[in-house]
């Protein structure tokens, strides 16, 4: 810390505690001491708040020992001359500064329920976010966690011009990282400036405008603090866990643009302690040594065309940009960018036309590598809003690839073509939906691009089981009708086999410790009947990554003897979860929620919890917010089941692992099954209703209880009963 | 005394000695001229340890060709027996003083503890909860005044421990404590391992010279990990542990206009209490019915440095300057307990008017007036030592001088002060300062200690040396005189770092706002940079011995025994330590290669001997690069970069 910059953040800090006291002193006279208050939709209260001191701030009255710590944290100034030492002082400012902002900002949602869209996307009347809800976290927190997002940049205050705003933040988004906005400069705001530079804003592209004032920094603080918590199993309260663990795992810098504050140096000085050096692009002074940083802590003056890539060289990250010839930006940033109404050039599927992807393996003399060709019209033979049929068919070859990894390639078209800067991609096989926009158009872009982004990627991601690729677009209704056929065919084949996969078949199961990057304990073991419980790697998906990478997160396990057949327990599965889990777990079972039940990083899908009354036991999947009969919504349980620890009576699963055969079969199955959440049950009903026909009960879907016949073990106990519900015969699940 | 100007660098000391000498008033400097060091004594080759002695073998003067004659004492004793023994003896003394005040510090914790003496207390509770646990002390939710009295017999305990090992030991790295097992110097008790030095070096006992200097070892360690390290934990806890404080050092701080009271010596139990009493409505009315405008509090030598890290006491200066505040004639009560007041301070006194008052029962002046400090009434001491202040102002003369020199100090690093300051309440940690020693910015760290000697210019080697230790990026640590010495010459003040360190030091000093140069106590309180030591090796990068750091320590101006302990301690705690001066085995080539050479193989760390401070700075510095490249560290570091990958395999937190 330099003086100037230790000066001036305690200067800040006791302003803005100074106006915490004072709205606490407000609030308290206007709605009592027991007002209830809080963020919304979170089961963290006020993250920074909870995570460092392990306060729960749930009412009015709970600021005030919170407030007396803030003032005992607050420095006295510092003096001109023969000052005393001043950077663990400013960094205790820092502290001080965002618990008092974030109990500014709980009070503004007394005050202003409305101020903040407390959604995901902006309105058209309100571009507010506010503090992400557990849904939201969880959503884009598992990005954190599985190494798409690798970081976030905190930008404060506005660029000097739209244009220059627009270019930073592409650039940003370019290298994968979120951008949480915040804080005004000369009367602008970097959120306003790219809405005005008619750049798509909110969670899903990633430019994320949380507030107007410099104190919603504490929104993207308070996500940092739920990652560790939720993620990282780091208890709240345990605040040294929590701030070394962002400082290693989290690559997020705070990038003041324009003058910089007393409050905005109170802020960066809070940041500091997360690890998160300040990237300015004023001639503030500079802190060069390291140690509470990984690198120095401010690098000022940098000029707007390298703010960037000086940003991630000071955090210490190496982001590995995909370099696709196409003439539009391309990342995981852009995945969640969506293309609308006037914006559409051309629309390809989603029930207008026929449109449908298809990959195949062929012979080495077959495929031509890099071989793009467009068979029909493309987008210059058409006139916006244009329609076209569209069958996409990749043909690879190579000497290591298997018909069992064809549907691996092809469902990484999705998101390899939504990465592409207005381009939009739904669904999969033969529901595919594609959208270009204007915008994309007018840079250049064309069908062939799509080709071309396939080529590429997949040879960087997949390239060590193929050898060659290239890629077919047909526009021609007939030519498409005749994929369709061909691969209406193939995947019929590809379910069947699939289907016949059982663990016993199998001697090989496979790790995933992809999320160990945040979750350093948590080990996943996928077998054919026990997907990932985020649902994104099934035991074929594992065993091609491992083809790829074979020293990556997804290794082998022979199985070795089974030791119980009930639970699931296997001698070789033991020895090698007790190796990657750094001794923390020596068994694990991959059919039971009772005994040694298999950890979760917290990316779960779905987390299933024993209803001791009910004899049974529910499920709730990430995107239901409401209560369950366990007492506790989801991001309560899962912040109680994850974070890699063991918790008998809670797991976390996929929603496809429900209807596969080995789900909690060592606790009876899925005739436990009491209670999920309607829009679950809805979506699994054809599985569902399978399985049911399975298990002997054709009608069991109409058996399991969801919210709508109650949110508590008493409400729907009499249902179960009525039902005559299974569990409710069976053995004592305790 | 024609070249008073040469007699110190310091401009305040060289004013008064011209001041004493129109005076008419001898002083050490005067002293000094006069009579030169016995040159046997000096080389540690005089024997005086029985009546058939004293016998003299100093090293042979080497004539080619002819092999050296082997000189020895009546009792067969070589020159390499009695240097050690010598040496031992300065060792066990060193150790001594240093333990007994250790003693009276434990007495008075737990009485304090026990509730028996009022006047005292328990004011670090979370320093007591730190030593509790390194004592072995359950915490739980057991009361303050039970961990406390626990504490406080503990502690006792170590001075008359018969068997076993000190409990202080295992704060040490655990390299550390196995090398000391396999040699065998891990002290037992306090008490004991003086005592063995003192019987071993008894005529016909221990006469190996190897032997008697690893005895001395032992002894040393019950110093540094024992009774030092005792005192300055005990201290904390009964007055504060340090934090960084402003305070003003040199004569100037003496006022014409108001009652001076020097508070001298090295214990803080007094002084402490001076400081809570002086301040009531009756002593300071008191004070002004006399005329004078109230009553000036300051210190001198260590007792100043123990009220100055916790109250920020102005301090008059170190221990050259002790008959120099006298000779201001300002000063109208002169305080002392133990350890470095010179008997000369009587005759002084009686130049002018100040009165000397000794309070210890250990340590009587005569001539002096004794008030003896009873920790039990200390409050009643207090007020009658100022009541005689008070009313000695009257009898002031009219050759009252006062130099305007003072200078701001900032001081207080105390080594979990340190640890905060680096990081703050949430990440307190020493770990930013490994990364800026692996990354270069700061070089490497040195320990400046000791005294004056009247026998080089007061103030000149040390602050020499430090200078330019700082100048090339090595980042001070200071206590006793040294540390008083880089007050007056404005080192301790953060505006010092732009002003005199390199760039790499600097810029680290800005980003903490700290100085180049850190005070850390006392002369008792080196067990500190122990632990800062200690504290760095356990933050990981830099080794896992106190030996594997880019450190050194030196004393150039040491004059006391106590010295010989610290330095000896240092040495067999892993640390390279220069004494400049003279050296006291200088009359065996054996001795004097052991501790300087093969000391290095076996401690690890080893002594050395440079009068030259810019000579010892460049022995240190060549030290601390030797270090640095034995960690890899000599290189500039790459900038690692993280992806996903590098990510996954860091450990869990």
């Amino acid at each position: 810390m330099s003086k100037i910059i230790a000066s001036a953040a305690i200067r800040g800090a006791h302003k803005i505690v100074g106006r915490a006291e004072q709205k606490y002193q407000e609030a308290l006279a206007k709605w009592g001491p027991d007002q209830e208050v809080g963020f919304p939709d979170t089961a963290y209260y006020l993250p920074i708040i909870y995570a460092m001191l392990g306060i729960p701030v749930q009412k009015i009255a709970d600021m005030k020992p919170v407030l007396e710590r803030c003032r005992a944290l607050l420095p006295p100034f510092v003096k001109e001359k023969a000052a005393l030492p001043y950077l663990a002082p400013a960094l205790d400012a820092g502290m001080a500064t965002f618990f008092a902002e974030e109990m500014t900002e709980a009070i503004r949602y007394l005050e202003a329920p409305n101020f903040y869209t407390k959604m995901e996307d902006i309105t058209p009347d309100n571009i507010w976010l506010g503090a992400a809800s557990d849904l939201i976290f969880r959503k884009r927190g598992v990005e954190f966690v599985d190494g798409t997002a690798p970081g976030f940049a905190a930008i404060v205050g506005a660029a000097p011009s739209a244009e220059i705003a627009k270019k930073i933040a592409t650039e940003l988004q370019e290298k994968n990282l979120y951008v949480f906005m915040c804080g005004e400069h000369e009367g602008k705001r970097f959120s306003e400036q790219l809405v005005e530079a008619g750049v798509q804003i909110g969670w899903p592209t990633r430019l994320v405008s949380f507030g107007p004032d410099v104190s919603a920094a504490v929104f993207a603080m308070g996500f940092a603090c739920r990652v560790a918590m939720a993620f990282g199993g780091i208890k709240p309260g345990d605040y040294r866990k929590n701030l070394l663990y962002n400082k290693d795992r989290t690559f997020a810098f705070v990038m003041p643009m324009g003058f910089v504050t007393d409050e905005w140096y109170a802020n960066a000085a809070g940041a500091i302690i997360w690890g998160f050096p300040t990237i300015a692009d004023t001639p503030i002074p500079e802190v060069l040594p390291t140690g509470v940083c990984t690198y120095e802590h401010v690098v000022s003056n940098v000029p707007h065309d390298h703010i960037v890539q000086k940003a991630a060289e000071v955090r210490g990250l190496k982001v590995t940009v995909a370099s696709v010839p196409i003439p539009v930006s391309y990342g995981p940033a852009f995945e969640g960018e969506r293309v609308r109404g006037e914006d559409i050039y051309l629309e390809c599927g989603g029930g207008r036309t026929h449109a449908v992807e298809l990959v195949v393996s062929k012979n080495m003399d077959e495929v031509e590598d890099g071989r793009v060709e467009v068979i029909g019209p493309d987008v210059d033979a058409v006139q916006p809003p244009a329609k076209l049929p569209l069958a996409i068919l990749v043909e690879v070859a190579g000497r290591k690839m298997q018909e069992d990894f064809e549907p691996i390639l092809e469902r990484q078209i999705h998101h390899l073509i939504n990465y592409a800067q207005g381009v939009m991609h739904i669904g999969q096989r033969d529901i595919a939906w594609f959208r270009i926009s204007k915008g994309a158009v007018d840079k250049g872009f064309k069908l062939a691009d799509l080709g071309k982004i396939l080529h590429a990627k997949l040879h960087q991601d997949f390239g060590v089981i193929f050898d060659k690729i290239q890629v077919k677009l047909f526009t021609e209704e007939k030519d498409v009708e005749k994929v369709l056929a061909q691969a209406r065919d193939i995947y019929g084949k590809r379910d069947a086999r699939i289907e016949g996969m059982t663990d016993e078949t199998t001697d090989t199961f496979y790790s995933c410790t992809l999320c160990q990057s945040f979750a350093p304990n948590h080990v996943c073991v996928v077998s054919p009947e026990r997907t990932g419980l985020c649902g994104a790697y099934n035991w074929m998906d594992c065993r091609a990554s491992n083809e790829i990478n074979p020293t990556g997160p997804n290794q082998p396990i022979p199985k070795g003897d089974m030791t119980d057949p009930k639970l699931g327990q296997w001698t070789g599965v033991n020895n090698f979860v007790l190796n990657a889990s750094r001794q923390k777990i020596s068994q694990v079972s991959l059919y039971s929620i009772m005994v040694d039940p298999m950890t979760t990083c917290g990316c779960c899908e779905c987390l299933a919890a024993v209803l001791p009354m009910c004899n049974g036991i529910m499920t709730v999947n990430r995107d239901f917010l409401g209560m369950t009969p366990c007492g506790m919504k989801f991001t309560t349980l899962a912040g109680s089941a994850g974070g890699g620890a063991v918790t008998p009576g809670f797991l976390g699963h996929s929603k496809y692992n429900v209807t596969q055969r080995k789900w909690i079969s060592g606790d009876g199955g899925l005739s436990r099954l009491v209670w999920m959440p309607k829009m679950l049950k809805d979506e699994c009903r054809e599985r569902l209703l399978k399985r049911g026909e399975e298990i002997g009960i054709p009608n069991f879907i109409d058996m399991i209880a969801d919210e709508t016949i109650g949110v508590t073990e008493d409400e729907i106990l009499p249902f179960l009963t009525e039902k005559n519900h299974p569990a409710l015969s069976m053995e004592s699940i305790l | 005394m024609a070249d008073l100007e040469k007699k110190s660098i310091d401009p305040a000391t060289i004013k008064m000695l011209k001041k004493a000498a129109d005076d008419g008033c001898e002083t050490i400097f005067d002293r000094a001229e006069a009579m030169k060091p016995c040159p046997i004594g000096a080389e540690g080759s005089c024997c005086k340890n029985c009546a058939m002695g004293p016998c003299r073998v100093p090293a042979p003067k080497k004539k080619e060709g002819v092999p050296p004659k082997e000189r020895m004492g009546l009792c067969g004793a070589t020159a390499e027996t009695i240097a050690a023994r010598n040496f031992a003896r300065m060792v066990a003394a060193g150790t001594a003083s240093h333990s007994d005040h250790a003693r009276g510090i434990a007495e008075v914790f737990l009485a304090t503890a026990k509730g028996k003496m009022p006047e005292f207390s328990i004011k670090d509770e979370q320093k007591l909860y730190q030593v509790a646990m390194d004592l072995d002390i359950e915490i739980a939710d057991r009361s303050v005044q039970d961990i406390a009295v626990d504490v406080g017999r503990k502690a006792l305990e170590e001075f008359g421990r018969q068997e076993g090992e000190l409990l202080f030991i295992k704060r040490a790295p655990a390299k550390r404590q196995e090398l000391w097992r396999k040699l065998g110097v891990v002290p037992r008790g306090i008490d004991r391992e003086v005592v063995e030095l003192m019987h071993r070096t008894h005529m016909g006992v221990d006469q190996d010279y190897q032997s008697l200097l690893l005895s001395a070892a032992r002894c040393a360690l019950a110093d540094g990990w024992g009774g030092s390290m005792i005192s300055t934990d005990l201290q904390d806890i009964l007055f504060g542990n340090p934090v960084p404080v402003l305070g003003q050092i040199n004569l100037g701080v003496l006022k014409k206009d108001q009652i001076n009271v020097v508070v001298h010596g090295h214990e803080p139990l007094l002084p402490e209490v001076l400081v809570a009493v002086v301040n009531e409505p009756e002593i300071q009315k008191a004070a002004l019915a006399t005329g004078a405008k109230g009553i000036n509090l300051v210190g001198m030598c260590c007792s100043a440095n123990e009220i100055l890290m916790r109250h920020g006491v102005p301090v008059a200066g170190n221990f050259l300057q002790q008959e120099l505040a006298i000779v201001t004639g300002a000063v109208d009560a002169m305080v002392v307990d133990v350890q470095c007041e010179m008997q000369s301070l009587a005759q002084v006194a009686k130049c002018y008017h100040t009165k000397l008052i000794t309070t210890s029962p250990k340590a009587k002046i005569e001539g002096a007036m004794h008030i003896e400090f009873d920790e039990h009434r200390a409050g009643a001491v207090a007020r009658k030592i100022l009541a005689e202040a008070i009313g000695n102002y009257k009898n002031r003369k009219s050759n009252v001088e006062i130099p305007e020199e003072t200078t701001d100090q900032v001081v207080g690093f105390s080594y979990e002060t340190i640890n905060y300051l680096l990081g703050g309440v949430f990440r307190a940690s020493y770990r930013p300062l490994n990364d800026n020693i692996i990354n270069g910015r700061i070089r490497g760290i040195a320990g400046v200690v000791g005294c004056n000697n009247a026998r080089v210019t007061h103030d000149d080697p040390n602050l020499t040396l430090i200078k330019e230790l700082i100048k090339n990026d090595v980042i001070v640590l200071v206590t006793g005189c040294a540390a008083m010495t880089c007050g007056k010459a404005g080192l301790l003040t953060p505006e010092a770092a732009k002003l005199y360190a390199g760039e790499g030091l600097a810029s680290v000093c800005e980003a903490v706002g700290i100085p180049p140069v850190l005070h850390m106590g006392a002369c008792v309180d080196n067990s500190r940079i122990l632990m800062a030591a200690t504290a760095v090796v356990k933050a990981g990068g830099l080794g896992d011995d106190i030996s594997d750091l880019p450190a050194a320590g030196a004393a150039l101006e040491w004059m006391s025994e106590k010295a010989v302990a610290i330095g000896h301690y240092f040495v067999a705690s892993g640390v390279y330590t220069v004494f400049g001066v003279t050296w006291p085995t200088s009359g065996s080539e054996e001795v004097t290669k052991l501790l300087f050479e093969e000391y290095e193989n076996v401690f690890k760390g080893k002594w050395g001997f440079e009068a030259d401070p810019i000579e010892a700075a460049r022995k240190m510095i060549e030290h601390i690069d030797k270090k640095r490249k034995a960690l890899g560290i000599d290189k500039a570091r790459e900038r690692v970069l993280f992806d996903m990958d590098k990510r996954r395999e860091i450990d869990a937190a």
